[in-house]
């Protein structure tokens, strides 16, 4: 007998990006999560209709401006959802991934099957990402539209100074922001990816990625650290507001960007190393 | 099972441990402990007045290091209307850092007597004298010489004229740093920003108020305060003297000329006069010292061109002088108190204690530096340049203005009057770039504006126009940022006020500034008949408000870094960095069929064996052994049991037979392929190990299906039917995992374990949970499975299971082999494979 493998069995083909999509879409905190995304738009709008925001003599923020106009409206979407929801979002899709199965004992069978480690890691990965960018693009969708229903089409007004700008010009601003947006969670989502290797719960992958944001938010508030604060995980989150102003201004964004991609190549490497050679006793 | 042991989370604490205490060590070597400091408090009796006759007795506090000395001296003065307690944390603070700082009410302020003289040279410049004298005797200050101490004098406004004065009439100050202080009082409270001078300038009315105001502020409460100390025990009641209601604590000389102005609205050549005698101006040339200049740039009190005119005249001497427009002012703004007491502890640092340290650029300007990524919170950001330009900056830029000419109405009586700023309640207002009190009203004022800006215009100094104004007349010139859409921002909230003379042209120097115009915004020059801060005409009137010339000019410091720097290295170093320790990561460490020792024994091609074991050998983490040198081999054909007691190893050999786990010694091969995670030969493997392991959130079928296609083999290879037909599962197959029960999922494993009809089936314990009939049907389908050339390794502790269907075992004690072989010998020696099993594995059944 020559044959080495099974009959059809190519390393390369095993787990194919499809059939982990269907894997993972079926799951009910996968609905879930789109779900409240795509509902929280709705909430807002309602609770802005309940109470409109009042206008004082002081500069106006995002929030007072969030019914000027569906940019505005879409603005503010990301401005209460970058700093919680879409980490948690994040933290699930990246978290849940490998630990769960873990959880399932189905991650044995993956292996033996054998689909080998280092692909399993990257399918896994990639959707993973993939239904996180999905969570980061339909929320800002959706605020768009319900901004566009509720509070009409209208030219973006900046926070900080009520300057107008053209709804034509910002929009493909937006694009910015939301890129920006999937690169700043990357930090996030490196770090669940390493913990749901490294734990059999999902929970813990999720709740210890959910943990480093609030940890690091709580750090940022100490201004006697300086520059420091500079290398936090969370600390440009919401320097995409640099691109709501007359000019854009990159500099907040290109650090930000670099400490995200920074820990993530590093987390990443580490969820590789430890699944490379980790004895699975699940 | 876990092969995690004690020993590494020991580690892991003591790990964590050395690091809380690394950080508390750095904490405690980086946090210097508190230098102790000493207060002596104490009053001072000086003597002062042209004739040196007036006895006045100053309430001081000396605050030095309790360690050390002689320390060099700072005097540090207060502000109008205050008093020394006002000084007394910034005194600690430069005391903790090694000076003896001597804090006093000045002449007419807190419990000090006297009346205010108003920094004059006859009165509080004489009494600073007399404390520099004191300062000399005290054995803490270090010596120049005798009687003259090593001494700095510091503070703001007031207490910042005090030091330029002292410094002009006192060889013995050695380096001041004033703050937020004027170089002409005149100019200061007459400003005229067509340079005709004081003697034509327009009456700055409600700081001059203000400023009046706050010296008879506390006349009651420092009455009641001097008779509580000595009057009260001789039962005199509180006595205020005559006029003090009206003048406060002011020398009635001063007082009397101030209510002569306010009440006429123009400045008496004997104010001008008297003011001037109060002012550094008047003593131009003679101040020598090394001069830290702090300007507010918030201040519509003592503007930007009071510190410049004062750098011009120290530096005509030769001293070193440094400049800082800092983001406060008398009409408040941050205030940057911590970096301000920084900047004057340098300043004392090299040129009283005369250390070598650096004192930062020679003018440094503060500017909004956009928001802080972390809290959103406004951050300021300091500029600077290696040389202090004046106002006029190191270059200019011609802007055209456009606007025909403009008739403008004075209102009778000057009200309702435009507001530029609001003195003294700019910091309520929050004072910061955005935020503009400026209001113009309507019919008061003309406007000129500039083409929208191409590109971005950092104004640094004062610009100037030319302007054409009939009749003669008093207007306010003003330059607001105005972006598209949006009413103009006056930034600072700064107004020029021009007397136009008859003639009618008047050349404008417009309040120095540092503001950044944006691109699209435009420059919109304003002039008003009216100002809320300034005494105006009360006669109706109306002006022709004309440019002389359209040429605004305005001065730039590209000096000061005003271009964008590109990002820092680090940004593009942080991410390289990452890849690099990534790389090493993934490189480095523990990989997947590391050699182990028994690889290098020449292994002959056994491509038709099923399964070879060879001297495998598996460690918990805690060092017991799970697996022990463990040797046997399955041919073809063969439906092997693997039999022994709870912790046999059984489980652990299966887990390495399918690449989970790996060993530390031996090798497992599979039709003469190593085994090792992912490789590729466990394709031929189907296994069902330690319970199911399915997604709960499909259905049966979904299940089966899902992981078939995650093998990547073609469907036609799986053999779906014949296996859903073993799980025997029914309706139940279309219902998600999650409902089954134990015996349903157990079945359902084994189907999926013999997906593909694999090679070699291991199957792990496969009867639990079954029912009798279903235990039957089982051992059916593995004899009728082996049958077929294929290989089958079941382990159980159902000996009589094993004994029903297995033609070969293989009896494990401890991670040790036992016995090996046919079921047959075995029982042939012993009646009963049971027996046979007891026997070989001792007491441990």
């Amino acid at each position: 007998m020559t044959v080495k493998t099974a009959p059809g069995y190519r390393p390369g083909r095993t787990l194919p990006l499809r059939v982990e999509f269907v894997r993972q879409f079926l799951r009910r905190r996968t609905l879930l999560m789109f779900g409240l995304l795509l509902l929280l738009p709705w909430i807002l709008a309602v609770a802005f209709m309940v109470g409109r925001p009042s206008q004082g003599n002081r500069a106006p923020n995002l929030s007072d401006l969030a019914t000027a106009s569906a940019l505005n409206f879409t603005a503010f979407t990301l401005f209460v959802s970058v700093g919680f929801l879409l980490v948690v979002a994040v933290a699930m899709f990246c978290g849940d991934t490998v630990a769960s199965e873990a959880n399932w004992s189905s991650l044995r069978y993956l292996l033996a099957a054998p689909v080998p480690r280092g692909r399993l890691l990257r399918q896994k990965l990639v959707v993973a990402l993939t239904y996180s960018a999905a969570a980061i693009v339909i929320l800002p969708l959706m605020a768009l539209l319900v901004g566009t229903v509720m509070f009409g089409w209208d030219d973006i007004q900046l926070p900080g100074t009520g300057q107008t700008l053209g709804a034509a010009d910002v929009l493909p601003r937006f694009g910015i922001v939301i890129a920006y947006a999937m690169i700043s969670q990357l930090v996030v989502a490196g770090l669940a990816f390493y913990l749901s290797v490294t734990t059999d719960s999902p929970l813990g992958a999720v709740g210890g990625a959910v943990g480093l944001v609030i940890i690091s938010n709580i750090v940022e508030a100490v201004e006697a650290l300086g520059v420091w604060r500079e290398v936090l995980p969370t600390y440009w989150a919401m320097a995409w507001l640099d691109v709501i102003q007359l000019e854009i201004s990159w500099a907040g964004m290109i650090k930000g960007s670099a400490v995200s991609v920074s820990y993530a190549v590093i987390f990443i490497a580490l969820a590789f190393r430890r699944f490379r050679t980790k004895d699975v006793v699940s | 099972m876990r092969f995690r042991g004690t020993l590494s989370r020991q580690r892991r604490i003591v790990a964590v441990v050395l690091a809380l205490l690394l950080a508390g060590g750095l904490t405690w070597l980086l946090v210097p402990g508190e230098t102790p400091v000493r207060t002596f408090e104490q009053r001072i009796e000086v003597v002062d007045g042209p004739a040196d006759d007036q006895r006045v007795s100053l309430d001081t506090a000396l605050h030095v290091p309790e360690t050390g000395g002689p320390h060099p001296a700072v005097l540090l003065g207060h502000g109008f209307g205050s008093s020394k307690e006002a000084m007394r944390p910034q005194a600690l603070r430069l005391a903790a850092e090694g000076y003896a700082v001597l804090t006093w009410s000045a002449r007419g302020f807190g419990r000090s007597t006297g009346e205010i003289a108003l920094n004059s040279p006859d009165y509080e410049v004489k009494d600073t004298k007399q404390l520099v004298d004191w300062l000399a005797r005290r054995p803490e200050v270090r010596l120049d010489a005798p009687g003259d101490p090593r001494v700095g004098m510091a503070g703001g406004s007031y207490g910042g004229a005090i030091a330029l004065l002292t410094a002009a009439h006192d060889t013995r100050i050695d380096a001041i740093v004033p703050q937020i202080t004027w170089y002409d009082l005149a100019d200061s409270l007459f400003p005229n920003a067509a340079g005709t001078g004081a003697a034509e300038g327009v009456f700055k009315k409600a700081w001059a108020g203000l400023f009046f105001g706050a010296g008879g502020a506390d006349v009651r409460s420092a009455a009641l305060a001097r008779t509580a100390e000595g009057g009260a025990a001789r039962g005199e009641g509180p006595a205020i003297p005559q006029g003090t209601v009206q003048c406060g604590r002011f020398l009635p000389a001063i007082c009397e000329i101030y209510q002569k102005v306010a009440e006429s609205g123009r400045p008496t050549p004997e104010a001008v006069e008297l003011l001037r005698r109060s002012s550094p101006s008047s003593v131009q040339g003679r101040v020598k010292v090394p001069t830290l200049l702090l300007q507010g740039l918030n201040d519509s009190l003592f503007p930007i061109d009071q510190a410049d005119a004062n750098a011009k005249a120290i530096a005509a001497t030769g001293a070193p002088v440094e400049v800082a427009w800092f983001d406060g002012g008398h009409d408040g703004g941050d205030g940057e108190a911590d970096r301000l007491h920084e900047l004057t502890r340098g300043w004392f640092d090299r040129w009283l204690a005369r250390e070598s340290v650096e004192t930062g650029p020679a003018f440094a300007v503060t500017r909004p530096g956009g928001r802080d990524p972390g809290t959103r919170r406004l951050v300021l950001q300091i500029t600077g340049a290696d040389r202090y330009p004046g106002i006029s900056g190191t270059a200019t830029r011609e802007l055209s203005l456009t606007g025909e000419r403009q008739e403008i109405a004075n209102p009778a009586g000057g009200s309702p009057a435009s507001i530029s700023s609001v003195p003294g309640f700019g910091s309520l207002l929050g004072g910061f770039a955005g935020a503009s009190t400026a209001l113009d009203m309507p019919g008061q004022s003309a406007v000129f504006e500039t083409a929208p800006l191409t590109e971005s215009l950092q104004l640094t100094g004062a610009s100037t126009i030319r302007l054409r104004v009939t009749p003669g007349a008093t207007v306010f010139v003003k330059l607001y940022d105005v972006s598209p859409g949006q009413p103009g921002t006056l930034p600072r909230g700064l107004a020029a006020p021009v007397r136009v003379p008859a003639s009618g042209e008047v050349s404008v120097r417009l309040p120095a500034v540092d503001h950044r115009f944006g691109v699209g915004h435009r420059l919109r020059l304003t002039v008003t008949s009216t100002d809320m801060g300034y005494a105006t005409p009360v006669a109706p009137a109306v002006y022709q408000v004309a440019l002389g010339s359209p040429t605004l000019t305005v001065p730039v410091v590209d000096e000061l870094g005003g271009a964008a720097s590109g990002p820092p290295w680090w940004t593009w170093a942080m991410p390289l960095g990452a890849v690099v320790v990534a790389a090493v990561l993934l490189l480095t460490g523990r990989r997947a069929g590391t050699p182990a020792p028994a690889d290098d024994v020449a292994v002959p091609a056994r491509e038709e064996v099923p399964l070879v074991i060879t001297g495998l050998t598996k460690r918990y983490r805690n060092g017991e052994l799970a697996v022990d040198d463990l040797s046997f081999r399955v041919e073809r054909g063969q439906v092997l049991g693997l039999l022994g007691p709870n912790g046999a190893g059984k489980t652990t050999t299966l887990r390495m037979l399918m690449g989970l786990i790996v060993p530390d010694a031996g090798q497992i091969q599979i039709y003469g392929q190593k085994v090792k995670p992912g490789a590729s030969v466990l394709s031929r493997l189907g296994s069902f190990v330690e319970g199911p392991g399915f997604l709960p959130h499909l259905s049966g079928r979904a299940n089966l299906k899902l992981y078939w296609q995650a093998t990547g083999r073609p469907a036609d290879e799986a053999h779906m039917d014949e296996a859903l037909e073993i799980a025997d599962l029914g309706a139940a197959l279309e219902r998600p995992v999650r409902t089954y029960s134990q015996g349903m999922r157990q079945r359902l494993a084994i189907a999926q374990a013999m997906l593909g009809l694999p090679d070699l089936l291991v199957l792990d314990e496969p009867t639990n949970g079954l029912d009798p009939p279903q235990i039957r049907e089982m051992r059916r389908v593995l004899i009728d499975y082996a049958a077929t050339g294929r290989t089958v390794i079941v382990s159980s502790h159902l000996l009589a299971e094993v004994e029903l269907t297995c033609t070969h075992v293989v009896v494990m004690r401890r991670g040790r082999l036992i016995a090996a072989g046919e079921v047959k010998e075995l029982i042939a020696s012993e009646r009963h494979l049971e027996d046979a099993f007891l026997t070989l594995i001792g007491d441990e059944a």
